[in-house]
């Protein structure tokens, strides 16, 4: 059975409270050289084999995703 | 005939009880409704009331969003059913493109749980009516995923269109965009907040009365709220 994956992120411009607690983490752990971090979901779906791309954005736009703040992206590993 | 407003419970919904009994206190009926259950039973108005749906899973209001009954509301209001979310109902009705706009995680990271003052301004809207432009009221807020967001045009759209219901005064709670408290859709029979008027209906329990105004504009009486 095929598997694809979706990622999801905040769009750039949605603020990032996680992103900037996970920051706060790294510098406190004294690791230097990362300035921004942005997280996001990260989706593994085991489908149909007649299950294409326009199915997984269909799904990705209505349910794994919110349009308003966030962009996804599809990968067939 | 009293007026009839239901309130959805959802697995993880807190304040479906309180929701019931403001409409009371207002003078209404509630009908409690149920998450699997389509049939809204003829109610005037829903009421989404606050809490944790589906334990926030995924985001705040995604899985609610598709719960059976939920297409009933979103065909409903799309007809004109009053529909007021509070808190996660907002959260929900965001979701659902009934309103536009998102609320995310809390700028400064933590819940947040105190007596919140805001500046009513869209008078207008169906939840709204017994209130005074520019009144300022105290209501309870209790949140962690309350930050209001949308894109710059939105924002521009909805101060331009009056759509702002209500905005936070002395200091913003969450990091809401513009200090956005609530915001209704074009018709005015939406309205998503995220502070809670439902439990400000009685001086016992709650900071005060101010509350009250929500339920009395949808039941039809106007200018009994003079906080």
């Amino acid at each position: 059975m095929p598997v694809v994956v979706v990622d999801v992120v905040l769009k750039p411009e949605i603020l990032d409270p996680q992103g900037q607690a996970i920051l706060g983490a790294v510098n406190r752990l004294g690791i230097a050289g990362v300035t921004s971090v942005r997280q996001g979901k990260h989706f593994e779906l085991d489908v149909a084999d007649d299950f294409d791309d326009e199915a997984v954005a269909t799904l990705a736009d209505s349910l794994l995703s919110n349009p308003v703040i966030e962009t996804f992206t599809i990968h067939r590993p | 005939m009293a007026v009839r407003v239901g309130v959805v419970t959802f697995p993880g919904s807190l304040d479906d009880r309180d929701a019931l009994r403001a409409i009371e206190f207002a003078g209404g009926v509630g009908v409690p409704l149920w998450h699997a259950d389509p049939d809204l039973q003829g109610v005037d108005a829903v009421i989404l009331p606050g809490g944790f749906s589906y334990g926030d899973y995924l985001r705040c209001g995604a899985i609610a969003r598709y719960a059976p009954v939920m297409a009933s509301v979103v065909a409903g209001a799309k007809d004109g059913l009053p529909v007021l979310g509070i808190c996660n109902g907002f959260q929900v009705l965001c979701e659902s493109h009934l309103l536009p706009g998102a609320l995310i995680r809390n700028d400064h990271r933590r819940f947040v749980c105190r007596d919140q003052a805001l500046r009513m301004l869209n008078t207008t809207s169906r939840w709204t009516s017994a209130y005074r432009p520019d009144q300022v009221i105290t209501i309870p807020i209790k949140n962690g995923e309350g930050g209001y967001v949308a894109d710059a045009a939105t924002l521009d759209k909805l101060e331009r269109d009056g759509r702002i219901v209500a905005r936070y005064v002395h200091g913003n709670p969450n990091g809401s965009y513009r200090d956005i408290a609530g915001v209704t859709n074009k018709a005015g029979n939406v309205v998503g907040l995220m502070p809670h008027p439902e439990h400000a209906v009685e001086s016992l329990t709650g900071p005060g009365t101010d509350g009250l105004g929500f339920f009395l504009s949808l039941i039809g009486v106007r200018d009994e709220v003079d906080a």
